[in-house]
């Protein structure tokens, strides 16, 4: 819609009435920007700057690994969750898109129900998957679940991504006996660039900010990510130590932000395609 | 469209061998397998297994020797009176949460930012994903410090000046807390996807209206309102099964507390009982059936979505196949 209603007092009072509306957010994030380097915050004014909040860069934890450890960990299992689950998406979406075969009705089906189902209430029954593969309380194994819940989504955006590419490049490569797997690797891939940059974006955001899965399905210290020790930061430090949890926060958000304002464009493009369904 | 529809007739080899044949089936096993393999073992087994975990009385106890009880658990849930209080929780929970901000603040916020000058609008929609994006163990920490004791928390700062006795809003108004919270990252779902829906009317209408004299308002209420019916019925539907399942947020900020399961709902109950060593014993048998009753809301739900929006039209045949 490109017609802007009413007079420009309108508009005025209507961008007036919006921000009023991102206040509590906006006084938030301010905050955890500000309380990170403050001795002390009262509301949202703070008093006495300090670096001493970040000490835990230096000098970690008190009974937990020590925070590279934790920052790796977090690090691993968000890389390795986004390469499998563009690399599988994309073959699958790829397949979605282009092949007829055997059940490929069921699975597109299957797929799209899965987009609407709360995995979450199968946490239960993929705790006791876990237990049974030896893979509970391992990092791989939560990989590979955080994997696979994100996967009906990615499949679903890259065979919107794949439909949109027009059939003519990869017919000719196939007619010229070209394998269909390097149609797909040296034709397709590198037409569908902003989909996979948008998807590994999206993946990576979210298994870097992942809490659920790693907090129940792994126990033991080594498998740490940054959500677990925040989580239990709040546990030890409830209304005590505001500069020591933001500060850790703002560690932890640290590429979160970065993330988020560089890639803006494709993060509403992502919401908006994979949530609707729809091509991006 | 048309330029699939153009070499359609390029099907070639129609002798073809049996291994060209054997390769129809295995090209795509292999594209799909690795995905297919995920799904199936925690998507699909997990739904058959919660169902059937749910008929066992499996628990930290029991692990070597796992008697199946039948309806026993779901017998249980029904009897106990903790039960009604968490339905009712759900309820609250979903209920407000939904109208007041999953579609009401993402109604607004998208009626808003598409009426005032794009720049602007865009900005006000990318700043509501924050929240989703942001880690929900830091928005927990946030919403902590933002409603805590005086003279630390931002509430009490603002309601000061109205003469409101500082408290710690936590657990004053949990609900309230709860509510807040989850509306604010729910809220932009339905904000984009009304955004659209509300872009996609053609400007004509929009300028015939404009041209009868109505007024904004007006102009929302005949116009944009009725042809945005059905995106509406999509977020309500979809929102709903979201929250029903949902309870990260919960976990982080109340943990179902304060007091006795002043804020639990159904899927934090079924991870307690399951999952948490917070009620002595880990029963996976209770919890399973807790959850199994969510998991059959769900499937039946998705299923009904995928007929009533059309997703079917989306699954639609490749209109071409080279082999």
């Amino acid at each position: 819609m490109t017609e802007h209603a009413g007079s420009r007092w309108i508009q005025v009072f209507l961008i007036i009435l919006v921000a009023l509306l991102c206040v509590p957010l906006v006084v938030m994030y301010i905050w955890l920007l500000e309380a990170a380097f403050a001795k002390q915050t009262y509301g949202i004014v703070p008093s006495g700057f300090t670096l001493s909040n970040w000490r835990f860069l230096w000098e970690g934890f008190k009974n937990m690994p020590s925070i590279w450890r934790i920052t790796f960990n977090t690090l691993v299992f968000a890389a390795i969750v986004t390469v499998a689950e563009v690399f599988f998406a994309s073959l699958t979406g790829y397949a979605l898109s282009r092949m007829k075969f055997p059940g490929r009705r069921i699975f597109l089906s299957f797929t799209l129900v899965l987009h609407a189902f709360p995995a979450v209430t199968l946490l239960i029954a993929i705790f006791y998957v876990l237990l049974v593969m030896g893979l509970y309380d391992t990092l791989l194994g939560v990989i590979l679940v955080k994997a696979a819940l994100e996967l009906p989504l990615g499949v679903w955006i890259m065979k919107g991504f794949f439909d949109g590419i027009s059939w003519d490049m990869e017919m000719s490569a196939l007619v010229d006996g070209c394998s269909r797997f390097r149609a797909w690797w040296e034709v397709l891939i590198p037409n569908i660039r902003p989909g996979i940059a948008a998807l590994s974006i999206f993946s990576f955001l979210s298994g870097w900010s992942e809490f659920l899965l790693p907090y129940i399905f792994t126990s033991s210290f080594e498998n740490f990510t940054l959500s677990v020790m925040l989580r239990r930061l709040i546990g030890d430090f409830r209304f005590v130590d505001y500069g020591l949890l933001t500060a850790a926060g703002l560690y932890y958000m640290l590429p979160v932000l970065i993330f988020f304002i560089f890639t803006q464009e494709y993060l509403l493009n992502i919401y908006a395609g994979g949530t609707k369904g729809t091509q991006i | 469209m048309t330029q699939q529809t153009v070499t359609a007739q390029v099907t070639p080899h129609m002798d073809v061998s049996w291994r060209a044949r054997l390769r129809r089936f295995t090209t795509p096993a292999f594209f799909t397998g690795p995905a297919f393999v995920l799904v199936f073992l925690f998507f699909f087994l997990p739904v058959i297994l919660t169902i059937l975990i749910s008929l066992t009385d499996m628990s930290v106890a029991t692990i070597s020797d796992i008697k199946f009880v039948g309806l026993k658990n779901y017998i249980r849930i029904w009897r106990s009176r903790t039960t009604w209080k968490i339905l009712r929780n759900t309820f609250i929970y979903v209920g407000f949460t939904l109208t007041f901000f999953n579609v009401g603040l993402a109604l607004v916020l998208a009626l808003i930012t598409t009426h005032i000058p794009d720049r602007w609008g865009t900005a006000f929609r990318t700043f509501w994903l924050l929240p989703r994006i942001t880690p929900s163990v830091i928005y927990a920490i946030m919403w902590t410090w933002f409603t805590a004791d005086a003279p630390y928390g931002i509430v009490n700062q603002f309601l000061q000046i109205f003469g409101v006795e500082p408290r710690n809003w936590m657990s004053a108004q949990p609900w309230l807390v709860v509510i807040a919270a989850n509306g604010f990252v729910g809220a932009s779902f339905g904000m984009i996807i009304f955004t659209s829906a509300i872009r996609s009317i053609p400007v004509d209408f929009l300028r015939a209206a404009l041209v009868d004299g109505a007024s904004t308002w007006q102009r929302i209420r005949y116009v944009i309102l009725p042809m945005i019916r059905w995106p509406i019925l999509f977020v309500v539907s979809y929102q709903t099964l979201s929250l029903l399942a949902s309870f990260e947020y919960i976990l982080l900020l109340t943990d179902g507390g304060p007091g006795f399961y002043t804020t639990e709902v159904w899927s934090l109950h079924a991870y307690h009982r399951a999952l948490s060593n917070y009620f002595g014993n880990v029963q996976f048998g209770y919890g399973a059936a807790l959850a199994a009753i969510l998991v059959v809301i769900g499937v039946i739900a998705s299923v009904i979505y995928l007929r009533v929006f059309r997703f079917n039209e989306m699954v639609a045949e490749p209109k071409i196949e080279v082999i």
